[in-house]
């Protein structure tokens, strides 16, 4: 209600929502400020920007494709495990890219099980490098995102329509056209638009699998330009390219789709009278299952094996990601708290329109531009880890503030009047009120970010020199010197880190907390 | 004396219009139709809505300009009106220290009010351990360490069975008499009012009409009454 008073201040929010548009716009700007305006697009730019979409294009219809039948295997089967296995499936978004790719490389590689397996039948290996690589790699990261948000979907359907189609006869076929057909086609084109805008921006699988002329997307292309030719004005191209790409496709995803991953109400089963073929529908879970925890499975096992083999170096970069990952928390929470607070007292404009600039912003270019804005004052190499935390909070923004605003405006809502009536200050609020109520939320909020964080290989790869690493960019580098032993190793500590450091700040914020 | 001068609550398409007095000490109730304005009446009484025309006034000072927090008047609502993540105590103590600092004399009050209310011994209890009467009484605690001049009562006890809810009724009915504290109390059931208040306002027709004495009101009801009561 305009005008109404409010028991908290959105003054600070509106504060921080300005720094977070000033990093965002401001690098933008000094990036296209370097731009070369009579330099254009060379065919390698033209190349990397036709893969980029073909490769966002593949990976998004592949993921949807897959998801439609094994959701809907886990929409009307009741299994043992039906639970856990649905809570694993937002387990790739905190997964780190790194660990993911080398548990595929694993299976899928050229020396990877089923390598082996076409092997004992004298076929060659699988190539896995390349477009089909790159795609392979995005399908395991989005389709579990693709399932869980068509799930919701399926649970949303009211239990009286499936009551009603049996009740009129209506077969497998007959109550898919009747009654599913039309949720997918309400679902499916926002599914596609999210995994398409996040494969837009796919940097450490690009940079893992990808590579080489035929296989660079445009992400990789500014790394390339910076750290191969350290052109910064083709890097600055690149980077408008990117931006207006991922704005686009942002604003399309964010158009097409309503709710969230992590919605809730995913346990229930719904009660269904079709029969269906339970065969089949066993066969879509298992090789969803298996396709999710093999390459996961494989990480472990290599890297239980891998541990002793593990230099020093890996255990320096352990602690330097820790480091990175509660800075990235901490000023996360510095700016999600505020904005969140800000827009729950209805202060939506600037603060909810930086909350999602955030979504088309590209680590890369934010990295490119406070390169070049540093390199005048300081060593930007310095600078790596401060600036590579503070890249990944605001990369975390986005979800934080999904998580954050709703729990923060209920709490306003349902606590402001009372809060005005006793006369109590905006600090009180805030601190006594606002910040005990939503702990669940902020542990959650937390535990992402730190998770994502730890995880990250993106504007450290752009940074870093020989003498800096976090764990993900060792991992990488041990990789990339053959030293596969020593990178499972990595992998799996980065693995037990980054599930660690989410499963305790979430457990942490749901600790006896009140509903 | 609480005056409402001309006032004009205007939200959208609702219109209220009052222009009437109470008296200090007095007991009102506030009823009429669902959607009447009964609460929009006590909101805007207590400042959480604007005045669009007019002067609320206590005892000769304006409250228009005032917060909610600075007017003279305490507020229970339908819901919410005790913070789920505190104690019992604390709640009550939000009432005297926002900020929660407590003297050792503020502890000895809280523990006095909670005693009053009949919860001796149970301020260590959060919201989720008590029964609902428990919690209106908790919030009535609260209430009397507030010591403001006018308890405002936006149907605070609706959730509660009628037996319950009777026996909250009787003890707000003490403790405002106890405390000479004015109150206003809306109601949609013609009992609460004959229970505990003298005087009724009724909201009705776009206004809320001067308090009349409730006896005589319900034995010879105006028309908006009449049809309200069917």
């Amino acid at each position: 209600m305009a005008g109404r008073a409010q028991p908290v201040t959105p003054w600070p929010g509106i504060g921080a929502a300005s720094l977070v548009a000033a990093l965002i716009l401001g690098t933008l700007a000094t990036v296209a400020l370097r731009a070369e305006t009579g330099g254009g697009f060379n065919p390698a730019d033209w190349a990397a920007l036709r893969f980029t979409l073909v490769q966002a294009t593949l990976s998004a219809l592949f993921s949807a494709a897959l998801a439609v039948p094994v959701a809907r295997a886990l929409a009307r089967r009741r299994f043992p495990g039906r639970r856990a296995l649905i809570a694993l499936l937002g387990a790739p978004f905190i997964l780190p890219i790194i660990v993911a790719i080398l548990g595929l490389l694993q299976v899928f590689g050229r020396a990877g099980w089923i390598s082996d397996l076409l092997g004992t039948v004298g076929l060659p290996p699988i190539q896995i490098y390349g477009l089909h690589g790159v795609v392979l790699a995005h399908v395991f990261f989005n389709l579990p995102l693709a399932t869980r948000l068509i799930l919701q979907g399926w649970q949303e359907i009211p239990a009286e329509r499936f009551r009603l189609a049996a009740q009129l006869g209506c077969g497998g076929m007959a109550m898919f056209r009747l009654i599913e057909l039309p949720m997918l086609r309400r679902i499916l084109p926002g599914v596609l638009a999210v995994v398409f805008a996040i494969c837009l921006t796919s940097f450490a699988v690009a940079l893992t699998l990808g590579g080489g002329p035929r296989a660079t997307t445009i992400e990789l292309a500014i790394y390339q330009a910076f750290t191969y030719d350290f052109n910064l004005g083709r890097a600055a191209l690149l980077s408008a390219v990117q931006l207006a790409l991922t704005t686009f496709a942002a604003l399309a995803a964010l158009k097409f789709s309503r709710g969230d991953g992590f919605g809730a109400g995913l346990n229930r089963a719904i009660r269904r009278w079709d029969g269906g073929t339970p065969v089949l529908d066993t066969l879509w879970i298992l090789a969803a299952t298996a396709f999710l925890l093999l390459p996961l499975a494989s990480v472990v096992i290599s890297g239980v094996l891998g541990v002793f083999e593990m230099p020093i170096l890996v255990f320096q970069a352990a602690l330097t990601s820790i480091l990175v990952a509660v800075a990235s928390t901490a000023i996360l929470l510095l700016l999600a708290l505020p904005m969140a607070t800000a827009i729950a007292t209805g202060r939506t404009g600037i603060v909810e329109l930086s909350g999602i600039l955030g979504l088309a912003a590209s680590p890369l270019v934010i990295g490119t531009g406070l390169f070049v804005l540093i390199r005048p004052l300081a060593n930007p190499t310095d600078l790596a880890l401060p600036v590579t935390a503070l890249v990944n909070a605001v990369m975390a923004l986005p979800f934080a503030l999904r998580i954050l605003v709703p729990a923060a405006r209920d709490t306003v809502d349902r606590h402001g009047r009372l809060a005005l009536s006793l006369n109590m200050n905006n600090h009180t609020f805030f601190t006594r009120i606002l910040l005990p109520r939503l702990r669940p939320q902020i542990g959650f909020a937390a535990g992402l970010t730190a998770a994502l964080s730890m995880g990250d290989l993106g504007v450290i790869a752009l940074f870093a020199d020989a003498r800096i690493a976090t764990l993900p960019l060792q991992i990488y580098r041990l990789m990339g010197a053959y030293q596969m032993q020593a990178a499972a190793g990595g992998a799996l500590l980065l693995l037990i880190l980054s599930m660690g450091a989410f499963w305790i700040l979430d457990r942490g914020g749901r600790w006896h907390a009140e509903a | 004396m609480l005056k409402l001068d001309d006032c004009t609550i205007a939200n959208g398409d609702f219109l209220l219009r009052a222009d009437f007095q109470i008296m200090s000490g007095a007991s009102v109730a506030i009823i009429g139709p669902s959607g009447a304005g009964k609460s929009t009446l006590l909101e805007t009484i207590a400042g959480f809505r604007d005045l669009s025309n007019g002067q609320i006034s206590w005892n000769g000072q304006t409250l228009t300009p005032l917060s909610p927090g600075e007017r003279p008047l305490a507020m229970l609502f339908q819901d919410g009106n005790l913070f789920p993540h505190l104690d019992a105590a604390q709640n009550v103590a939000l009432g005297l220290r926002p900020n929660g600092r407590l003297s050792d004399a503020d502890r000895q009050q809280v523990e006095a009010a909670l005693c009053r209310v009949g919860l001796p011994e149970m301020g260590a209890r959060k919201p989720a351990e008590l029964s609902g009467g428990q919690q209106s009484r908790v919030a009535l605690a609260r209430i009397l360490v507030q010591k403001r001049d006018i308890l405002l009562l936006d149907e605070p006890f609706a959730a509660l069975g009628p037996a319950l809810k009777a026996e909250m009724l009787d003890l707000v009915a003490d403790l405002v008499a106890e405390t000479r504290t004015t109150l206003l109390m809306v109601s949609h059931d013609p009992r609460d009012a004959h229970r505990i208040t003298g005087q009724t306002v009724l909201v009705a027709d776009q206004i809320a009409h001067p308090p009349a004495a409730t006896a005589q009101l319900f034995e010879n009801p105006p028309p908006a009454l009449r049809d309200y009561l069917g």
